[in-house]
């Protein structure tokens, strides 16, 4: 495998991690010397020190903030994506169900979630998080639906055999040929959604509610010209989403293994 | 053609087939996949269907193995209907494609049907370990089927096949994808392994010589519709005694030639030389 070496081989393992942080750190530099050259405007790019600066300064609020936002989050996803595997399995089961779903799917698909924010705040009360849980979760059940609606129809025709020739109780077969060939598929499904439900859940903050949510703190420093501090909220915004993907994207990897 | 089995007087056949047609409705019609099938395979004995693709072979296993039921006729196994027999898992199947379960071991594969059916933990495993090792596959138990050769896939589906201890076992071409020296080490291992547990053996192939040297008996099937055209009976002495210096032998060659007649046809057309297809 390690034979023809030069031509088509495969990048390393440290090779995977140095490149895109040695790319980082010259992304960085060269905003910081940008940034403070005075050729481009403070408000519109803080240097990444100054970010850095308030990073530190303001920690323990970001580390709250992150704490409620990603609690939204998690909360949405989990809920969608329970939602969105039980009713697979029910469209699965009955044509008639995938007949009523598909068109429900297809339309929650294409609304921008975020839209409904300002209608569910409102619904939900000014000092409650369950339509910002509501929103993400809404985000989340699409993708897993689809995914886990995908694997049920997976299962291979000489799996179906065997169960039958082993006389399995649909019950058996269930639980060890269909659930098993479609929980991949539920993972990718579940990857996808984990960063819709971060972002659903961090943007739905900007139409009001409860403040203490990184999605509203980056809209309060921004109004309050705080670009740099808008921008540190930023970062820790991008670090929950990524975090949220990371452990999905494990997952998916642990359950994807073997297939 | 000569039929007559040997089987102990009185002794209930493994596998009855009495009449049986075959029709699906397909969207282009219906496709008689086998017509007026009659078969006896008495207990122990080896049987291979043998014919062209399309001729039924796998339909035929199927309906013994009550995975399809046929439209006109009935399937027996162990004298009772094939539903039943099913249900009491009176045989072992194993397909073309091994059909493991990636996710699982292979002993995790092998204790599938054990699990399905309840057995305790302990005994399971010790049964296991005893299939793992029938099929010569010691090493192996806690590896997957991804890191396996198509021939290990096949014995860890044979295995699978065996766990309940079957006195009859429902082959459709397992050596299909196999090379020829690990198919026919896999022939030799076979008859080691059904001398072993005694089970009777419905064997699909399309291979000529693979059929000779495992079988009593060969079925001999012609296509469209599906029938049997002749059976042919293997005068090779006792399948448990059979070893690789019987496939230079000249009474395999003998039985090699007899079932390409039945195949092709009458020996007539083959003496005068004309090609058959
Ligand atoms: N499920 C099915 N639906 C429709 N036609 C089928 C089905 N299974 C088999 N057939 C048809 O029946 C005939 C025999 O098929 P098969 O038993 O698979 O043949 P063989 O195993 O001998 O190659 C073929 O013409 C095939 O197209
Ligand atoms: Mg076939």
């Amino acid at each position: 495998m390690s034979g023809s070496a030069a031509v088509e081989r495969a990048p390393s393992g440290a090779e995977r991690v140095l490149a895109p942080i040695v790319l980082g750190v010259v992304v960085v530099a060269v905003w910081q010397l940008l940034a403070g050259s005075g050729l481009v405007e403070a408000y519109l790019l803080p240097s990444p020190a100054a970010i850095g600066d308030e990073i530190v300064a303001f920690a323990p609020s970001m580390l709250s903030a992150g704490a409620l936002t990603g609690l939204n989050a998690l909360i949405g996803l989990i809920v969608g994506s329970l939602v969105g595997i039980a009713l697979a399995l029910a469209a699965s089961a009955a044509r008639l169900v995938d007949g009523m779903l598909a068109p429900v799917v297809a339309a929650l698909a294409v609304v921008p979630i975020v839209a409904l924010a300002p209608v569910l705040n409102t619904a939900f009360g000014a000092d409650a998080q369950t339509g910002r849980q509501l929103i993400a979760a809404l985000a989340a059940f699409v993708p897993v639906f689809i995914n886990t609606a995908r694997g049920l129809r997976q299962t291979l025709p000489v799996h179906r055999d065997l169960m039958r020739a082993c006389a399995a109780t649909p019950g058996q077969a269930m639980r060890v040929i269909t659930l098993r060939t479609a929980a991949p598929f539920t993972f990718t499904g579940i990857r996808l959604a984990s960063s819709l439900a971060v972002i659903s859940a961090l943007v739905a903050e900007y139409f009001g509610g409860p403040r203490g949510g990184l999605g509203g703190l980056i809209s309060t420093s921004a109004a309050s010209s705080a670009y740099p501090r808008a921008w540190a909220y930023v970062v820790a915004a991008i670090i929950l989403g990524l975090a949220f993907y990371l452990v999905a994207l494990g997952l998916e990897r642990l359950v994807s293994r073997r297939r | 053609m000569n039929t007559v089995i040997t089987a102990p007087a009185g002794a209930i056949a493994a596998v009855t087939v009495t009449g049986v047609d075959k029709v699906f409705a397909t969207r282009k019609g219906e496709v008689t996949a086998l017509s007026g099938i009659d078969l006896h395979v008495a207990p122990g004995e080896f049987v291979s269907l043998i014919g062209p693709s399309g001729c039924g072979k796998s339909t035929l296993l199927r309906l013994i193995a009550d995975l399809d039921a046929p439209t006109t006729g009935t399937v027996e196994v162990f004298g009772t209907s094939a539903h039943q027999a099913r249900l009491d898992q009176r045989y072992g199947i194993a397909f073309q494609q091994a059909g493991l379960l990636p996710w699982r071991t292979v002993a995790g594969n092998i204790a599938l049907p054990l699990e399905l059916h309840g057995m305790g933990v302990a005994e399971r495993a010790a049964r296991v370990a005893e299939l793992v090792a029938l099929v010569g596959l010691g090493d192996f138990a806690s590896t997957y089927p991804d890191q396996l050769s198509g021939g290990m896939q096949q014995r860890v589906a044979i295995a699978r096949a065996l766990a309940e201890k079957p006195a009859l076992l429902l082959m459709d071409e397992p050596f299909g994808a196999l090379d020829e020296m690990t198919r026919e080490y896999m022939q030799s291992e076979l008859l080691r392994i059904a001398a072993e547990t005694g089970a009777a053996v419905v064997f699909v192939t399309h291979s000529i010589p693979e059929a000779v040297y495992l079988s009593d008996r060969v079925v001999v099937m012609s296509p469209r519709p599906g029938r049997i055209a002749g059976i042919v009976t293997m005068n090779l002495g006792r399948t448990a005694d059979r070893a690789d210096d019987l496939r230079e032998d000249g009474a395999f060659f003998e039985m090699i030639t007899a079932v390409r007649e039945a195949l092709h046809g009458s020996p007539v057309s083959r003496a005068r030389g004309v090609e058959t297809r």
